[in-house]
């Protein structure tokens, strides 16, 4: 009550008004339930923790920079791949990608809020208080040196004695509520809120993705709950579903992690398709090409994606059988994906394509993750990753796959929406750093991990003796470092623009979805007038009352 | 980019260096998805490219929209219709290659010469049990370093692994013979294997297994039949019993060595660290970390934890006569 009052007071100074105080400010941010503001925490916290993860990635890369390096110790550096990996996964990508969708959602769809807010921002500080306490780890004497995919029983007391595995279990349990809720509430308000006249055909087809990846959320995170939950009854109640000692079993613990974690893999790339799709047409002036054959893979996607798990276990000696059925189900993977790729070639051909900062990320996503791709169907064939399974091969594969489809998707992104979310547009000349910087240094750092893997090096060592390695892993290492400032590039670039950036207006890119009908930034409320809308682009509609685009669809 | 594996080819853990029959089934394997793989890259990054550089927008911002196409149902059947096509032979020729890799359970022909080892992955180190050759029971247990024989022609010798664990997870893998296969506890898997030359083939351990995971190197030997024969005679053999070294001996066995080390034909009987009753035979120690020279061991006897930090092996901070002492015992076990 004294806030609000104080907020009441503070409200009626002249001066006041647009300046509030520090612990106003804060205060507002803590107590927000807009979904606009929480989606920028959840930005916000995963460029944190991207920045951190960041760090992990670079001592690690330094590290092996020559063989028998002593700069870090095997537990040390054990601890960092562990952190790098559950941070990246579990505190950057989805968090990025959850906030990128609670702003732009009910934006895109005409709504004035999520369908529960009050739990979206429940969601939000679960999950931040969950990536508190897998850091709090440190506190105790080390973080876990388990590997992000914590495999049993090497997260049995026995062999993780400190609690730093109990608060990695227990974050990544409690982050994973904010997932569901998120989940639950995508889903909510995509389903419920849409404008008047947007049937399910002629959503966005961001919000389309965002739908399939909200569902995919919804079945993929409970094994790892109850994995989570298992693991911490073994560690702290003495239970034993994991522990081979007692009769419990190693290979349970793999099946319902990666149970969870494939799907995870499209959790994370499934909203970045949604926002190429969204920039795409735009800068190069066209529809997009085969909406419908786009939404009918996007949901092939997260269908298939619940029978390709075991394709993470080829080599645990399943039977030949079950080796071909995950062979087989992961290459069909590749035909709806295949399907999106060909339908944004098709969107950019006949286009009149501008190279935007946007668009500049999109391409980046475009050539890189057609190479992710790729070498994922040399993974998906059984006995070739009886060879590359576990080695720096996979490791080339899923950066790959993570920046340059994910992170560099995400990018696009941010560049795309910024200019809505402040009212500021970003440099372009330090978009184009930032991008050449990435671009180069990212193909540096991980094309060299696909020959070191070829070459017998396996992942997760923390030094390595084979000559054969070692020029591999220093391209690898100068890559990291060409690539290390194109983050700081691109914050340095949020930053100044917020205050110094060209103004933005309404529309800045000459958009067709409804986020664009409002102010940069939107008000509190978004629509002053619930828009109705009669096809996938209003914009173009009203641009073009002429030739609108219900005629077509 | 393959050419750096030909410069080392003693030492290389190359993929593409293949050395057995199953290694070559994957390398042709490989080959082909990597060539299909790069005919689609080709073809999509140049149509990216083309359409990029075709279509990049002019100077002029009064220019008008360009033509809307909303999509075509003919098109989409047809690029749904090619990749399926590319899935559809991808899986058959992935499941010749399985079948030929994988062949489980193992099946040993009335001819063959086969040998049978079960491999117990330990933190961080290897341990063999010699089972069977050519129906020969052997039943000794060795650590670190497989010997196997080659195969000659007309005379098939494949080695059988039983792959288990006793702690954590683990995997086998020495690239050049075949793809790796997981110790889990709790299961057994197998693994064939079959040499086509005698020579070192070097691997390690692929699954994170802990503190030293980047430790736990694989060394197979691969032997003519004749000097793998005489190998495993010398092997079978208790340890050397040399009169001179008796009094080290006795100090060996006095300390708590014994707990963990087994010297077989002495008391010593512990079965958590590797074998040492014919250590000396070994060119490595340290599960292939470092070389098995005097000093070297000599450094591993007195503080294990500065050459492999976190290892389960504890420095006993014995007096320099007590030190020397047991390294010369070490010594007389060939």
């Amino acid at each position: 009550m004294a806030f609000a009052e104080s907020t009441r007071a503070v409200g009626q100074g002249d001066t006041a008004v647009a300046h509030p105080g520090v612990a106003t400010r804060l205060h507002a941010w803590t107590t927000t339930v807009d979904h606009k503001r929480i989606g920028i925490l959840y930005v916000l916290m995963s460029l944190v923790f991207l920045v951190i993860g960041g760090v992990e990635a670079l001592l690690m890369r330094w590290q092996l920079v020559v063989p028998d390096n002593q700069f870090l110790g095997p537990d040390t550096f054990n601890q960092l791949f562990t952190m790098h990996g559950t941070t990246m996964v579990f505190f950057v990508g989805m968090p990025i990608l959850i906030g990128v969708g609670n702003y732009l959602v009910p934006l895109m769809i005409g709504a004035r809020d999520m369908a529960f807010p009050r739990l979206n921002a429940f969601g939000f500080w679960i999950t931040l208080f969950g990536g508190l306490l897998v850091y709090f780890s440190f506190a105790t004497g080390g973080a876990p040196a388990i590997g992000w995919f914590a495999y049993a029983p090497l997260t049995e007391r026995t062999f993780a004695r400190s609690a730093a595995t109990d608060f990695w279990a227990l974050g990544l349990l409690i982050s994973g509520i904010g997932t569901v809720t998120a989940a639950v509430n995508f889903v909510a308000t995509i389903l419920g809120m849409r404008a008047p006249g947007m049937t399910m055909r002629k959503m966005p087809f961001f919000v389309w993705t965002m739908l399939w990846t909200a569902f995919q959320m919804l079945l993929a995170l409970p094994p790892l709950t109850a994995a989570l939950v298992m693991i911490l009854f073994d560690r702290q109640l003495g239970a034993r579903f994991f522990d081979t000692s007692g009769g419990g079993s190693a290979f349970l613990w793999q099946h319902l992690f990666w149970f969870f974690g494939h799907p995870e893999v499209y959790i994370l790339i499934l909203p970045v398709f949604g926002i190429v799709s969204e920039v795409i047409p735009v800068f190069s002036r066209k529809v997009l090409f085969g909406y419908e054959f786009m939404a009918a893979a996007t949901m092939a996607i997260a269908f298939i994606s619940f029978g390709v798990w075991a394709h993470h276990m080829y080599c645990v000696g399943m039977s030949r059988t079950l080796d071909l059925f995950f062979a087989t189900a992961s290459l069909l993977v590749s035909i709806p994906t295949g399907i999106k790729f060909f339908n944004w070639l098709a969107t950019m051909y006949g286009g009149r394509i501008r190279f935007a900062s946007p668009m500049l990320f999109a391409f980046g996503f475009l050539s890189m993750f057609l190479i992710g791709g790729l070498t994922g169907i040399m993974l998906a064939a059984a006995p070739f990753d009886f060879q590359l399974s576990d080695s720096y091969f996979v490791v080339g594969h899923f950066h790959w796959v993570l920046i340059g489809g994910t992170l560099f998707g995400t990018f696009a992104g941010v560049y795309y929406w910024y200019p809505k979310v402040t009212g500021r547009m970003l440099s372009e000349r330090l978009a184009r750093w930032q991008f050449w910087l990435l671009y180069v240094g990212f193909f540096l750092t991980f094309g060299p991990m696909h020959v070191a893997g070829m070459l017998g090096m396996p992942r997760r060592i923390y030094t390595y003796g084979m000559d054969d390695w070692t020029v591999w892993n220093q391209i690898s290492t100068l890559g990291a470092l060409i690539q290390a400032p194109s983050y700081l590039i691109l914050i340095y670039n949020l930053v100044v623009s917020l205050r110094h950036g060209k103004p933005a207006g309404d529309d800045p890119w000459d958009a067709w979805t409804l986020e664009w009908t409002t102010t940069s930034p939107p008000p509190s409320y978004n629509f002053e007038t619930t828009p109705v809308v009669h096809s996938r682009r209003p914009l173009w509609d009203s641009k073009h009352p002429d030739d609108p685009d219900w005629l077509y669809e | 980019m393959l050419l750096a594996t030909d410069v080392n080819l003693a030492h290389s853990q190359s993929i593409f260096n293949p050395a057995s029959p199953a290694a070559h089934s994957i390398v042709s394997l490989a080959i082909l998805v990597l060539a299909v793989s790069g005919l689609i890259f080709v073809i999509v990054e140049g149509v990216l490219l083309y359409s990029v550089w075709r279509f990049r927008a002019d100077a002029d911002p009064n220019a008008p929209e360009p033509p809307q196409a909303y999509g075509s149902r003919a098109i989409e059947i047809a690029w749904t219709a090619a990749p399926t096509l590319i899935v559809l032979f991808l899986v058959l020729v992935i499941t010749r290659t399985l079948w030929e890799v994988e062949v489980d359970p193992p099946a040993p022909m009335p001819d063959d010469r086969a040998l049978f080892v079960t491999v117990t992955g330990r933190q961080w180190w290897w341990e063999y049990t010699y089972e069977t050759y050519d129906n020969r029971p052997l039943g000794f247990t060795t650590a670190n370093e497989l010997h196997i024989p080659a195969g000659e022609p007309g005379q098939s010798r494949p080695v059988y692994l039983k792959l288990v664990s006793a702690d954590v997870c683990h995997s086998f893998w020495v690239p050049r013979l075949a793809g790796k296969m997981d110790l889990i506890p709790g299961r057994v898997n197998h693994l064939t294997l079959q040499a086509d030359a005698p020579g070192l083939y070097l691997g390690q351990c692929a699954e994170y297994c802990g503190t030293q995971h980047a430790h736990m190197l694989l060394r197979v030997v691969v032997e003519e039949p004749a000097a793998f024969d005489r190998w495993l005679t010398e092997q079978a053999e208790p340890a050397a019993d040399d009169p001179a070294a008796r009094a080290d001996r006795d100090l060996f066995l006095a300390q708590s060595c014994v707990n963990c080390h087994r010297v077989r034909g002495t008391p010593a009987v512990g079965s958590y660290a590797p074998d040492l009753t014919h250590l000396m035979s070994r060119q490595t120690l340290a599960s292939g970390m470092i070389e098995n020279t005097p000093e070297n061991l000599d450094r591993w006897v007195a503080d294990p934890q500065s050459i492999k930090p976190g290892c389960l092996m504890p420095a006993f901070g014995l007096g320099s006569e007590d030190q020397a002492s047991i390294v010369r015992y070490l010594q007389t076990l060939h």
